[in-house]
């Protein structure tokens, strides 16, 4: 994998948060305040944008550029939680042309680190966290065990959707969905959906390239 | 060009709406402001002054006046306005504290939300790196909201308005930025909020309402973003609801028998004056019933959430040096007097 695999990733983010932007905004109108789909385009179209000169940097930049472009762009709490992931990400790659399987394990280990860490959430809390942390240990042992990257990251994604559908239950404990208490309970998280789209967009970028 | 206009709002294109906006603040009080296109910031004419400690607030929009229509003297030094409802980005409140920076430090005022608390806190340490002394300050005086471990904590509200007014007089008069930043945070300890719903607002990139309240319901302890609030109820008489607002939010401050208030009657929005005078006058007796007395009070749409009808309760525990602040001049264009 090199730089074309994140411009494609990112690429692959923009059309599926553009095509589901209504369907993030419902989800959030439920239980918070009905922008998430909006944000999520407007930070996404302006990475692509943002990408497009620079072909020729290494992947890790990319993130990274990728990262900074949605803290100026998003505002809310995705925002900074999204950007400092893909920078926390980027920083692990360095300014390495290549990576492999195993470095896109630590680039996401270490967007879920960050996303953590800012956010203060755990797996549960009705976040994103609930289906990035699936994500990150299905494709850490599906790698470890040997499968090929692509399904992997198939499985990866399913993870991140399973662990999206798991939120539906839950009582919100962070963000904007927490101040309805119980009435957060039997919604759909739109945190975690977005989430679930960006892994599974990861998942069409590798395939795509390999 | 035909342009898609969403039902009942003067819109050119939904997703300019902030901006021009903005614009017209700027072209109706070009004597206070002016309006930074570029880095999508309100900014005091008078700044930077040297000296003196800079304020400044942001948050999502749809709550003008809140921030921008609080730039002026002895209030704001600046505003950063976010898209509606949406916190605005760490490049903005930048922005913000160098144009505005005199040398004495700047106080962020920021209320309690994810996001906004997220962006601010990039921004101030991204400040710091360019050697800016910056504090921040959270504002979270919504009682509705349970503030334990299993929430994002109280919400900013009613309180920020009274905040951004009562330290502004003190950085005019010259307090430091230790003192300009305990101010706010005295004001935010002795306030407590809670606010109550009739209708949703509606957001104008969607077009459509938050949430559906059938008509003859109130949504109790709503936010300003169109959140729902925790339970709904039959809507009894403009008495009945004073009565839940009050005593949600003197069960919580708790001020002494005796204690001097200051009563804020907050309009969402979609609801009229005639309304919330008679809701402060519900206030203002059932504060007195209660042993306290209202001796400061603010009656309008302050700190609104777009079209929604409601209104919000805000009570602060003043004492003499709260109420010299509240009583020094101030013009900005939605609060004005002394000046």
């Amino acid at each position: 994998m090199d730089a074309a695999t994140i411009t494609s990733w990112m690429r692959e983010i923009e059309t599926s948060v553009r095509s589901e932007r209504d369907y993030l905004v419902q989800l959030d109108a439920a239980i918070g305040d009905g922008d998430h789909g909006t944000n999520m385009v407007r930070g996404f179209e302006a990475v692509v944008q943002a990408l497009d000169g620079e072909a020729a940097a290494p992947p890790g930049r990319l993130l990274i550029l990728a990262g900074r472009t949605l803290v100026s762009t998003v505002g809310g709490a995705s925002g900074p939680l999204w950007g400092s992931a893909l920078r926390s990400g980027g920083r692990v790659l360095g300014d390495q042309p290549t990576f492999e399987g195993g470095q896109l394990v630590e680039v996401l280990a270490a967007a879920l680190a960050s996303v953590k860490d800012l956010g203060a959430a755990v797996v549960g809390d009705k976040t994103m966290v609930d289906a990035l942390e699936p994500a990150v240990d299905t494709l850490r042992t599906e790698l470890a065990a040997s499968a090929p990257l692509a399904t992997a990251l198939g499985e990866a994604a399913e993870a991140a959707e399973t662990g999206m559908r798991a939120t539906v239950p839950l009582q919100a404990r962070k963000g904007r969905a927490s101040y309805l208490g119980e009435r957060s309970i039997g919604h759909q998280d739109p945190g975690a959906t977005s989430t679930a789209l960006i892994i599974r967009a990861l998942q069409r970028a590798v395939s795509a390239a390999g | 060009m035909a342009v898609e206009t969403k039902a009942r709002k003067f819109l050119n294109n939904p997703a300019d709406l902030v901006a021009e906006s903005l614009a017209g603040l700027a072209a109706a009080h070009p004597d206070l402001l002016r309006y930074d296109a570029a880095a999508k910031i309100v900014v005091n004419k008078g700044a930077p002054k040297q000296g003196k400690v800079a304020l400044i607030s942001g948050g999502g929009s749809g709550h003008e006046p809140l921030h921008g229509g609080f730039v002026g003297i002895g209030m704001l030094d600046a505003a950063c306005p976010g898209e509606v409802f949406t916190s605005p980005v760490p490049d903005q409140m930048l922005a913000a504290t160098k144009a505005v920076d005199g040398g004495a430090g700047v106080v962020h005022i920021v209320k309690n939300y994810t996001g906004d608390v997220l962006n601010f806190k990039m921004a101030a340490e991204d400040a710091a790196d360019d050697g800016i002394k910056v504090t921040s300050i959270v504002i979270d005086d919504d009682v509705a909201v349970q503030d334990s471990l299993y929430t994002a904590g109280r919400r900013g509200v009613g309180a920020t308005v009274l905040a951004e007014k009562i330290a502004g007089a003190a950085a005019a008069g010259g307090a430091d930025l230790a003192t300009v930043s305990d101010t706010v945070k005295r004001v935010n300890e002795r306030a407590r909020s809670f606010g109550v719903a009739l209708s949703s607002c509606i957001p104008p990139a969607s077009g459509k309402p938050i949430f559906d309240l059938p008509e003859g319901q109130v949504e109790l302890g709503i936010g300003i973003h169109g959140e729902p609030g925790r339970r709904r109820e039959s809507l009894g008489s403009a008495s009945d609801v004073v009565d839940v607002m009050v005593e949600a939010v003197l069960s919580d401050l708790k001020p002494a028998k005796g204690a001097r208030l200051l009563a804020f009657v907050n309009g969402m929005g979609g609801t009229p004056l005639i309304e919330l005078y008679l809701l402060y006058h519900e206030v203002d007796r059932k504060l007195r019933a209660a042993g306290l007395e209202p001796v400061r009070n603010l009656i309008g749409s302050y700190i609104t959430s777009l079209e929604m009808a409601g209104a919000s309760l805000t009570v602060l525990e003043l004492d003499d040096e709260l109420i010299r602040l509240w009583d020094a001049p101030v013009h900005t264009p939605a609060l004005r007097w002394g000046i």
